[in-house]
């Protein structure tokens, strides 16, 4: 009888032994890659504005504070997206024949809100709220990246739950003050940082100043800092065992 | 050569009939080789009736997946009523494979081989349909992964390792790993002897990929003895662990009637004796059907029954001792609970229990309904019954009553839940169909070695060891 396979049906053989067992693990591995890539996040993906309006523009170079347009973010869940008044403040008065504030001028004189796309946001089942972060001390680049920077906004970070509970976990890592400024509370923390950006430059901060600033990961686990953390999160009367129950952010 | 009536002391033997390696062949391979054997009727009524409660498992999923669970009768109490019953029961159902192809193959029980093929399938079917209800009782099976696995997830977050439905979770999975792949393991040298035995090219090719090179020598031969023994020796601690940690989702929790600790060993004797019963429902029939009388044996049957009888008799023990318990307990809600049982609105389902797993079993002592096929069938149709009924009895019925008296509620399940508990039926009556017809429903090899056994005597048996060379 003939034979049924050629030689080479060995090799196969013993490939396929080699890729049935590696191709699973190798999906899997790609799945985890992708589902933690701007593919899938958009972290660091500029996103289209009806208006290409620039943080960078706005916040770094006029130096204009978070909370002339975000005007909730201190009392309310929700940082608050400017209306078309609140841009009108001043360009009704400069840039008034610009193009690309076409939109704006539009919005104004039709009653109708810009449709802004969002940049951030979390799924409807998390309940997060900015006042309780702001009134803590954290400050805004901790999660949202360095929004002084961006010319068209985009994410700084990808909101992945595993990334919101390494904080919720231990926030003495996180919780930061400037021990030049005793006299500040934190709400007022997070915002004299960009005051002291202004002032001083980026060459004035602290290396830890820096991170925030730079939306770097602020996590330090010296053990001055984390010991001074810890000191916050007492002072601040953060119950920590409580911060990762899932009912913090899960009803 | 004839089978060795002597050798094992019983009156029917194992192998009957005037056989040879040749006609033993021939028995089993042309089940699968002659495919006009399946175009008899029973075969084809058979699935054609299966194949429509396939379909009505299809649409009670679907409709599930779309509307919700809500289209089941569970809610609170009753969090857990036919899926989980239904789980359980179908996971027990499969113990008797893993028994038969392992536990008795380490006791070097000969009897096993004609019927462990048949039944390592049924486990594999019937884990199927046990992982089912679980998988779609979490409403969204397509995310149940990262709820059901430990895998350092963009959550953070891992299953609770505390408790006992993750130990589950494993418990299953290894299950079903290592049952298949010990199936599949055993049926290699099958698939040579299909390979040689084929016609055509083309399938001369197919049974020749399945067999992995299988040419029978030696070498081959010393590797699938050792691989098959340490896959038996895997096997054999699940056939306990898998119900005893089934078992435990309900011991573990504090649930009146639930928190004994006789609850594993009793959840694992019901498991055999649930299982032993579906492999005489199937294998009656199917050796019927099959002209495989010679293989499957009076005496193989007899045995099974025997064992169906002894595990019986431990469940009905653990019955006795669950009231015992609810007695000894002092607690109001444990005794209320059995209370309940006996005389509250589900009553007759208990006493039905009592009559199927406690009462008609005893016919099995009785050699004469041992040998009396019709007889051993109808036990074991009532014994699966019983046993669905154990668990509806546990289940729903200790979850209707609870420590709050204002918070107890009836149970009912709805059309759904019978839908979808037929529609599993009907998947494994389908599959196992498909598998008597595409696959050597007897392990041929296995099967040659008992008759070369049994025709030469004791003497070698010694020499060789547990399976014996060949």
């Amino acid at each position: 009888m003939a034979q049924l396979f050629k030689p080479a049906a060995n090799q196969a053989a013993k490939m396929s032994l080699i890729f049935g067992t590696t191709l699973p693990i190798v999906i899997g591995l790609m799945i985890a890659a992708v589902s933690r890539s701007p593919l899938n996040t958009k972290v660091e993906v500029p996103k289209n504005q009806p208006v290409p309006f620039s943080h960078q523009h706005h916040a770094w170079e006029l130096g204009i504070d978070c909370r002339y347009c975000h005007t909730s973010v201190e009392k309310s869940s929700f940082a608050g997206i400017p209306p078309t008044e609140t841009c009108m403040s001043c360009h009704s008065q400069i840039w008034t024949n610009s193009p690309m504030l076409e939109p704006i001028r539009q919005s104004y004189e039709t009653g109708t809100p810009i449709r802004w796309n969002k940049v951030n946001k979390v799924p409807e089942f998390v309940y997060f709220n900015h006042s309780i972060h702001i009134a803590r001390g954290l400050n805004c680049n901790t999660c949202h990246g360095p929004v002084q920077e961006m010319n068209i906004t985009y994410k700084g970070n990808a909101f992945q739950m595993a990334w919101c509970v390494q904080c919720h976990r231990a926030p003495q890592n996180y919780f930061y003050k400037d021990e030049s400024r005793p006299d500040l509370s934190p709400r007022q923390q997070v915002f004299n940082l960009y005051w002291k950006l202004q002032e001083k430059g980026r060459s004035g901060l602290s290396g830890r100043e820096q991170d925030f600033i730079e939306g770097h990961d602020p996590i330090s686990l010296a053990k001055d800092d984390v010991d001074k953390g810890r000191k916050l999160v007492n002072e601040y009367g953060v119950k920590v065992q409580q911060l990762a129950d899932c009912s913090v952010c899960h009803r | 050569m004839m089978a060795d009536k002597e050798g094992l002391g019983g009156h029917d033997p194992l192998i009957g009939g005037q056989q040879t390696f040749q006609s033993l062949d021939n028995t089993i391979a042309s089940v699968v080789q002659d495919q006009k054997r399946h175009s008899n009727k029973p075969w084809m009524a058979t699935t054609f009736i299966a194949f429509i409660f396939v379909n009505i498992l299809m649409v009670s999923v679907g409709w599930l997946v779309y509307q919700g669970i809500g289209i089941w009768g569970n809610n609170v109490p009753a969090g857990w009523a036919f899926d989980i019953i239904n789980f359980v029961w179908w996971i027990g159902i499969g113990h008797a494979g893993t028994l038969i192809s392992a536990i008795l193959l380490l006791l070097r029980q000969q009897w096993r081989n004609s019927i462990n093929r048949f039944s390592e399938a049924m486990t594999i079917f019937a884990v199927m349909c046990a992982a089912m209800f679980p998988l779609f009782h979490t409403g969204r099976p397509w995310v149940a992964f990262y709820w059901l696995l430990p895998y350092p997830n963009i959550m953070g977050v891992w299953p609770q390792f505390r408790s006992p439905l993750i130990w589950d979770v494993f418990a299953v999975s290894t299950y079903f790993t290592v049952s298949l792949v010990f199936w599949l393991v055993g049926l290699v040298p099958d698939f040579g002897t299909l390979r040689d035995r084929a016609e055509k090219v083309a399938m001369k090719r197919f049974w020749a990929i399945l067999a992995m090179g299988w040419r029978g020598s030696q070498k081959h031969w010393h590797r699938y003895e050792q691989a098959y023994l340490i896959l038996a020796g895997i096997s054999t601690p699940l056939v306990l662990s898998v119900h005893s940690i089934v078992s435990l989702d309900f011991a573990v929790s504090i649930v009146p009637g639930w928190n004994t600790a006789v609850f594993p060993p009793y959840f694992v004797a019901g498991a055999v004796f649930a299982g032993f019963a579906m492999v005489l429902l199937l294998a009656i029939p199917i050796r019927a059907i099959y002209g495989l009388k010679d293989l499957i044996t009076m005496r193989h049957i007899d045995w099974c029954a025997k064992i169906m009888l002894t595990t019986g008799l431990i469940v009905f023990f653990g019955y006795m001792l669950e009231v015992y318990y609810g007695w000894y307990s002092g607690e109001i809600p444990e005794t209320r609970v059995m209370l309940w049982r006996f005389f509250g609105p589900y009553k007759y389902l208990y006493w039905l229990l009592i009559l199927c797993n406690g009462v008609i079993p005893q016919l099995m002592w009785s050699p004469k309904a041992r040998r009396h096929i019709p007889t051993v069938w109808f036990v074991c149709l009532v014994v699966s019954l019983g046993m669905w009924l154990e668990r509806f009895v546990i289940i729903p019925m200790s979850l209707t009553i609870n420590y709050l008296p204002a918070s107890d509620r009836m149970y009912y399940p709805t059309l759904w839940d019978f839908g979808m508990f037929t529609g599993t039926i009907g998947f494994f009556v389908f599959m196992m169909f498909l598998f008597v017809r595409f696959l050597p429903t007897i392990n041929m090899f296995e099967m040659k070695d008992l008759l070369h056994t049994l025709s030469h005597g004791k003497a070698r048996k010694v020499a060789v060891g547990a399976k014996g060379g060949r």
